[in-house]
């Protein structure tokens, strides 16, 4: 399968099979105007299998909402056809906004005009819990 | 702005100089009556609750101060939509020190943001309840002492029990401690707070559905109520109801000092006739959650510069 390669724009490499779809989602990216290209199950040496988002727009984008899906992935900035940049994109400790809490206990459910905003509190075992109920992240999935 | 929201926001050594402080209090109890002269508390309460209210409200009125609130969110602004940051900000420019309880998770949390002056959770749905740990706390070191060699029972419903997850919570920071948890296998401890609580802080513990059976190993037994809407069928809550029902029978085999809690309200799960035993101690954990409440609001009140 060919996809163009691109001059100007970002290509988030390595991410886990399966959470491609995720990503594009929480990065919002269905709203954008440019080439959007979601390869997913891609051959990876380092993971067997893999998903691959390319960009062809120069855009800024949230690397908290990438840490969060995906920690490991890979960001590479385009520019004039050839690599920019590579950022290793980590866990972020605070999520602002990317994902909402569920708990229907949870004050942020009847005050609307409330951050929602989740800690990482175990980081060997990858949870996130909200600052107001402490209720657990759920929805890295989709 | 310190404030308290959960028990783990106190360091061990803060929780032992509020108990410190109330045990002086109920030492010297004139010594702190003119203490919060010219203060106020603010006691917002967005449900209805008898003992942490009232127990907020005479520890105020003890220390030499005032009180001013409402009991229920009909008769604040939040029944015309007021959000918990705007009522805190708002009641900062009346009071020196509120307390919050609520309905919603973090509500006391959101208003400890906004507010300029500490706010005390008093209780925020299923969540947090930080003062009643602070009250079982100092009935434990009144009872026993202090905190280390003991072996504590927790009984009936461990899955749902707010107080019981916050006191083994704030348990397993001192060393020596052992738990007995004791329910039946509907309402047993959930597994995170055994693996994140216990087993981080190497606390030993054992499992059981027998109270009679635990009762020779405890000095303390922690009841709480089994309820009826907690079980999937009739048949299984009738046939275990009984065996959480603390009475004089099952005592036969406890250890003469041993300390009975509850956190209140009962139902019917300790039997009155239990009452009159001096083992009992749940009406005098009422009475000392007061004391931490007085030692509390002091604490706080310093804290930010307003005694």
């Amino acid at each position: 399968m060919n996809i163009d390669s691109i001059t100007n724009g970002i290509v988030i490499d390595h991410i886990s099979a399966g959470r491609g779809m995720r990503l594009y989602e929480l990065l919002e990216l269905d709203k954008l105007d440019c080439s959007v290209a979601i390869i997913k199950n891609v051959v990876s040496k380092k993971l067997g299998k893999k998903d691959i988002i390319k960009i062809d727009a120069d855009i800024s984008l949230n690397m908290d909402v990438i840490g969060y899906v995906d920690p490991g992935v890979t960001v590479n900035i385009i520019r004039n056809g050839s690599l920019e940049e590579k950022r290793r994109i980590d866990k972020p400790a605070i999520l602002r906004n990317v994902i909402k809490c569920r708990n229907p206990r949870c004050i942020t459910s009847t005050e609307q005009e409330l951050d929602h905003i989740f800690k990482l509190t175990d980081a060997q075992k990858d949870i996130y819990r909200c600052v107001y109920c402490e209720a657990k992240a759920t929805d890295r999935e989709g | 702005m310190r404030s308290l929201i959960d028990i783990g926001d106190f360091t061990v050594d803060e929780i032992n100089e509020l108990i410190a402080t109330a045990n002086d209090i109920i030492a010297h109890p004139q010594a702190y009556s003119e203490k919060c002269k010219g203060k106020k508390l603010a006691s917002l309460f967005f449900e209805p609750s008898t003992r942490t209210r009232l127990s907020f409200e005479a520890a105020m009125l003890e220390l030499g101060g005032s009180v001013i609130g409402f009991s229920e969110a009909a008769s604040s602004s939040a029944a015309k939509g007021e959000s918990v940051a705007d009522t805190a900000r708002t009641v900062s420019c009346y009071a020196d020190i509120i307390a919050m309880r609520h309905p919603k998770e973090g509500a006391p949390y959101v208003a400890s943001l906004n507010a300029t002056i500490p706010v005390i959770n008093a209780g925020d749905g299923g969540h947090n309840h930080p003062t009643q740990t602070l009250a079982d706390l100092l009935t434990i070191y009144r009872e026993k002492g202090g905190f280390e060699n003991l072996t504590v029972g927790f009984c009936g419903d461990l899955k749902f029990g707010r107080t019981v997850h916050s006191l083994i919570n704030a348990l397993s920071r001192y060393s020596g401690i052992k738990v007995v948890l004791i329910s039946p296998d509907e309402l047993k401890l959930p597994s995170y707070v055994k693996k994140d609580v216990l087993a981080k802080n190497g606390i030993p513990y054992e499992q059981t559905g027998d109270l009679e059976g635990a009762m020779p190993t405890l000095d303390i037994l922690y009841m709480t109520r089994v309820q009826r809407e907690r079980f999937f069928n009739e048949e299984d809550y009738l046939r275990l109801k009984d065996s959480y029902i603390l009475d004089m029978k099952k005592l036969k085999t406890a250890k003469p000092d041993l300390s009975i809690m509850h956190p209140l309200p009962r139902v019917n799960e300790i039997s009155t006739e239990v009452d009159s035993d001096p083992r009992a101690c749940y009406f005098k954990q009422v009475l000392y959650g007061k004391y931490m409440r007085m030692a509390l609001i002091l604490k706080l009140l310093s804290e930010a510069g307003r005694l």
